[in-house]
C-alpha cells in the first residue's frame, strides 16, 4: 500500500543522506521524494512516498524516528490529508494538435507557462493521480519532458507536524 | 581568559567526560591531536598496531567498563580500518566515540591525499555521526557525541575532525557546555504502566512462563533486577549468547543459552512455552529461527529500549518500550503488590518437564581412548583453573561457541564476544580493552588458530603496555565452523576451511617478547594451564592441539522451529 510519510527534521548536512540511506540499507523503496526548509529555518520537512504492507511501514517509521535527525514525524496517509505535486511537461503542440491540448490543459486547471511556435509547456498541481492522467490524456506520443517535483502533504483540520 | 586550540579544546572536553584512556594510531590528519595529548599527559593512549584493533580495544573496555570506549584514528586509511570494529559495536549496542582525522576543510571533496569520506562510509554502522566545521564546536560536540552514545540503545558516534579545525595557531575559548538538550533525541526510559500491568497479569496467569534475556540486560546494568524477577517468579530463564553471566549460569532456574547453539531444554522449554518475556534481547534470526514456526503457543512480553527491535522480526503482544532497568524496576514492584498470583501447581509441572529435557544432558561429549583432545575439555578446564571467575573475550567459531557452553559465568560483563557482527579478530583486543580497564582482573581470550591471526600484530601492542592475557588458542587446524557446515551440508567438501603452513605460535609469541605453551594431550592439560594462570603479570599463549573434527550440538535444523535439533552427529530431536 502507498504511504506518505512526512517527517520535520533538523535542517543539518547529512540528515537527508542518513534518511535516504536507511531506506536503501534497509531495502525499502523511496518512490517519491521532497524536501525544504520550512518557516523555522533550522528545521525541514522532507515528505516521502514509499510503499508496504503494514509490518513494514512500522519498521520504516519506527527505524526513521531513531534517526537522531528526525524530530517528528507523521504517515499522513494514517488520516485526512491534502497531497499535491507539481508537474512541468512539455509538449508538442502543433497543427490540430495545438488547440486540443490547450482544452485538456483547461480541463486539468493546468497553466501554460511557456510557448513557442511548436511545443507548450505546461504546469500542472494535484495529487499524483491527476497528474498521471492529464499524460495519459494527452497521449505519450505529444510528450517530450516531463518534470516531478514528489509529493508534498499536510493534514487536514487542525492535524499539524509542529514541534 | 584561557585560550585552547582545537586539539587542546579536544583533550579538555574528553577530560571533561571522565575519559582516561583512549586507543588510536597516528598520522598525518591528527598530528596535532597527538602533540596535544603528548603536551597534556591527562589522558593515556594506547598505540595499536592496526586501526581495527583500536576500535575493538576501545569496544573491549566499553563492554567489561560500562562506559563509552573512544577511538582516534587518522583520516583515510586509518580511519577505513576501524570500520569492522565500528560494525561490531554497533551489531552489539557498544557505546563508542571515534574521533577520525580528515584532511584541511579547504582539500575536502578534492581526493586529496589520505582522504575518505568517513561520514558516508561509516553511515551504515553508527548511531550517529558529526562534522566538526570550526574548533569551537569541539566541546559541544564531544558532549553530545557521549551523551547520544551512552543513552537509549547505545552504540558507536563518529566525529570527523579536519586537520584545520585542530591547528595550534588558531586559540579558542573553551567553554564548558551545559546539559544536553536535543529537542530531536529524547530517549525513552520508563516504560508504559498500563502495559507492565498487563504484562504482569499475563504473566502470572502463565502455566509455562520463560524469561528469556539478552545483552540489554547486561548493557541496561540490570542484572540484580532481573536474579530478583527470576527468583520472584520462580520460572525457568535462558539467555542469548549476548546476555551470559547477567543471570548466573549455574543458577538453579538457569537452562542454559537458547538458539542456534543453545541448549536443548532451553529451546525445547521456548517452544512449548505459553508465555515468554522477553528482557533486553531482539528476536534476531540465530534465536528464533523460522520465525513462522516460532514458539506457537507463547504471548510475547517484549521489554526494549528500542521500539525498533519490538515486533521486527516477531510480533509482541506486549511491548514495553524503555530501558529495562526502569521496567524490570516497576514491574517488580507491581509484583510485591500481588500476593499469591503464581500458579504454582502449574509451575511445578511445567518444571517436571523441563527437567525432563535436562535428563537428556545435551552438552555431554564422549572422548574416546586414544582420540585426540576434545575443545570442550579446554573450556571446561579453564573454567575449573579460573574458578569461574576470569573475564573471558573470544574469537568466532567453533571455540566461541564452546566458551559460552561451558564456562560457567558468574557475574554481567564478564562474558565479552561479537554476538551480532561474529567478527573474527575481535578477541585479542578487546581482551587488551578489558584488561586495560581492570589491570588486576585475569582477563582471558579464547580464540582459534584462524581468528587468531586476524589481529596477531597486537601481541606486540601488549608488550608495549604489559597486558598479561592469557590467550587460549583451541587449535583445531581449521576454521571449524566453516568445516562444520561443510561436513552437514556440503558433504565434507572442505573448500578452504582447512590451514596448511600454521605458524608455530610458541615460536612467534615468543618472538614478540611473550610465553608460549604448546599441548597436545589432555592428561597435561591442567597442570599447563596452572602454570599458564601462575605467570600473573606475563602474557602467556597456550596453544592447544585439539580434535580437529568435533562438531558443536545442539545445532538448530535451518528452517525449522526452536524444537528442532541436530543433537550430535547422529540424533535428532
Ligand atoms: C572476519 C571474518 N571472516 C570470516 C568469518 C566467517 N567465519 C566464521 S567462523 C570461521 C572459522 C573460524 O576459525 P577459527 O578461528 O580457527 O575457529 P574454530 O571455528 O576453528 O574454532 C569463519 C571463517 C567471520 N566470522 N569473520
Ligand atoms: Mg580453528
Amino acid at each position: 500500500m502507498r504511504r506518505i510519510i512526512s517527517i520535520l527534521m533538523e535542517n543539518e548536512p547529512g540528515a537527508l543522506s542518513r534518511i535516504v540511506g536507511l531506506f536503501s540499507q534497509r531495502g525499502y523503496n523511496i518512490d517519491t521524494l521532497t524536501v525544504a526548509p520550512t518557516d523555522d529555518e533550522t528545521l525541514s520537512r522532507l515528505t516521502l512516498t514509499t510503499s508496504g504492507d503494514e509490518r513494514k511501514i512500522e519498521q520504516i517509521t519506527k527505524q526513521l524516528n531513531k534517526l537522531i535527525e528526525v524530530a517528528k514525524l507523521v504517515d499522513l496517509s494514517e488520516g485526512a490529508h491534502v497531497e499535491r505535486e507539481l508537474m512541468l511537461v512539455k509538449l508538442k503542440a502543433t497543427g490540430a494538435q495545438r488547440a486540443e491540448i490547450k482544452r485538456t490543459v483547461d480541463i486539468f486547471r493546468g497553466q501554460i507557462i511557456d510557448v513557442t511556435p511548436a511545443l507548450y509547456t505546461v504546469q500542472l498541481v494535484g495529487d499524483s493521480s491527476k497528474l498521471d492522467a492529464f499524460v495519459d490524456s494527452v497521449g505519450e506520443a505529444s510528450v517530450l519532458e516531463v518534470v516531478r517535483s514528489g509529493v508534498s502533504g499536510i493534514g487536514r483540520g487542525d492535524k499539524m507536524l509542529a514541534l | 581568559m584561557e585560550l585552547l586550540s582545537g586539539g587542546d579544546l579536544l583533550v579538555r572536553s574528553l577530560e571533561a567526560e571522565g575519559v582516561e584512556q583512549i586507543f588510536g594510531y597516528p598520522g598525518g590528519s591528527v598530528l596535532h591531536i597527538y602533540d596535544a595529548l603528548y603536551r597534556h599527559k591527562t589522558i593515556e593512549h594506547f598505540l595499536v598496531r592496526h586501526e581495527q584493533a583500536a576500535a575493538h580495544m576501545a569496544d573491549g573496555y566499553a563492554r567489561v567498563t560500562g562506559e563509552v570506549g573512544v577511538v582516534l584514528a587518522t583520516s583515510g586509511p586509518g580511519a577505513t580500518n576501524t570500520i569492522t570494529g565500528i560494525a561490531t559495536a554497533y551489531m552489539d549496542s557498544i557505546p563508542m566515540v571515534i574521533l577520525s582525522g580528515q584532511v584541511p576543510g579547504h582539500l575536502v571533496g578534492e581526493d586529496a591525499f589520505q582522504e575518505t569520506d568517513m561520514l558516508g562510509v561509516s553511515r551504515p554502522v553508527v548511531k550517529h555521526s558529526f562534522a566538526v566545521k570550526s574548533a569551537d564546536e569541539i566541546p559541544e560536540v564531544i558532549k553530545k557525541a557521549f551523551y547520544i552514545a551512552n543513552t537509549g540503545r547505545k552504540g558507536p558516534v563518529l566525529i570527523d575532525l579536519p586537520k584545520n579545525v585542530t591547528n595550534p595557531a588558531d586559540l579558542f575559548e573553551y567553554k564548558q557546555p551545559g546539559k544536553v538538550v536535543m529537542r530531536s533525541y529524547n530517549p525513552v526510559s520508563r516504560g508504559h504502566s498500563g502495559q507492565i500491568k498487563k504484562a504482569v497479569d499475563e504473566i502470572l496467569k502463565a502455566k509455562r512462563p520463560i524469561i528469556y534475556s539478552g545483552g540489554g540486560v547486561v548493557q541496561g546494568d540490570s542484572s540484580e533486577l532481573l536474579v530478583k524477577l527470576v527468583e520472584k517468579l520462580g520460572c525457568p530463564i535462558t539467555s542469548t549468547l549476548m546476555g551470559l553471566g547477567a543471570y548466573p549460569c549455574g543458577g538453579d532456574q538457569f537452562v542454559g543459552m537458547l538458539g542456534m547453539h543453545g541448549t536443548y531444554e532451553a529451546n525445547m522449554a521456548m517452544h512449548h512455552s505459553d508465555v515468554i518475556l522477553a528482557v533486553g534481547a531482539r528476536f534476531d534470526d540465530r534465536v528464533t529461527n523460522n520465525t513462522a514456526k516460532f514458539c506457537p503457543d507463547a504471548t510475547i512480553i517484549h521489554i526494549d529500549i528500542d521500539p525498533a527491535s519490538i515486533s521486527k522480526t516477531i510480533s509482541a503482544d506486549i511491548p514495553i518500550v524503555g530501558s529495562v532497568h526502569q521496567v524490570l524496576t516497576d514491574m517488580l514492584v507491581q509484583l510485591e503488590k500481588v500476593k499469591d498470583g503464581i500458579d504454582d501447581e502449574a509451575l511445578k509441572s511445567w518444571w517436571g518437564r523441563v527437567k525432563e529435557w535436562q535428563v537428556k544432558d545435551c552438552l555431554k561429549y564422549s572422548v574416546a581412548d586414544g582420540e585426540k583432545m576434545k575443545p570442550q575439555q579446554v573450556v571446561e578446564t579453564l573454567c575449573k583453573v579460573t574458578n569461574g571467575d576470569a573475564i573471558v573475550t573470544s574469537d568466532v567459531g567453533q571455540h566461541q561457541m564452546f566458551a559460552a557452553q561451558y564456562y560457567k559465568f558468574k557475574r554481567p560483563r564478564q562474558w565479552i564476544n561479537s554476538g551480532g557482527l561474529g567478527t573474527m579478530g575481535f578477541g585479542l583486543p578487546s581482551a587488551m580493552g578489558a584488561q586495560v580497564a581492570y589491570p588486576n582482573e585475569t582477563v582471558v581470550c579464547v580464540t582459534g588458530e584462524g581468528s587468531i591471526q586476524m589481529n596477531i600484530q597486537e601481541l606486540s601492542t601488549c608488550l608495549q603496555y604489559r597486558l598479561p592475557i592469557k590467550i587460549i588458542n583451541i587449535n583445531n587446524q581449521s576454521l571449524g565452523m566453516v568445516k562444520q557446515w561443510q561436513d552437514m551440508q556440503y558433504d565434507k567438501r572442505h573448500s578452504h576451511s582447512y590451514m596448511e603452513s600454521l605458524p608455530d605460535f610458541v615460536k612467534l609469541v615468543e618472538a614478540y617478547g611473550h610465553v608460549g605453551m604448546r599441548v597436545d594431550h589432555f592428561s597435561d592439560l591442567e597442570a599447563a594451564m596452572e602454570e599458564c594462570f601462575a605467570l600473573k603479570d606475563r602474557l602467556v599463549f597456550m596453544d592447544i592441539y585439539v580434535d580437529p573434527n568435533e562438531h558443536v550440538y545442539p545445532m538448530s535444523i535451518a528452517g525449522g522451529a526452536m524444537k528442532d535439533m541436530i543433537l550430535s552427529k547422529t540424533e535428532r530431536t
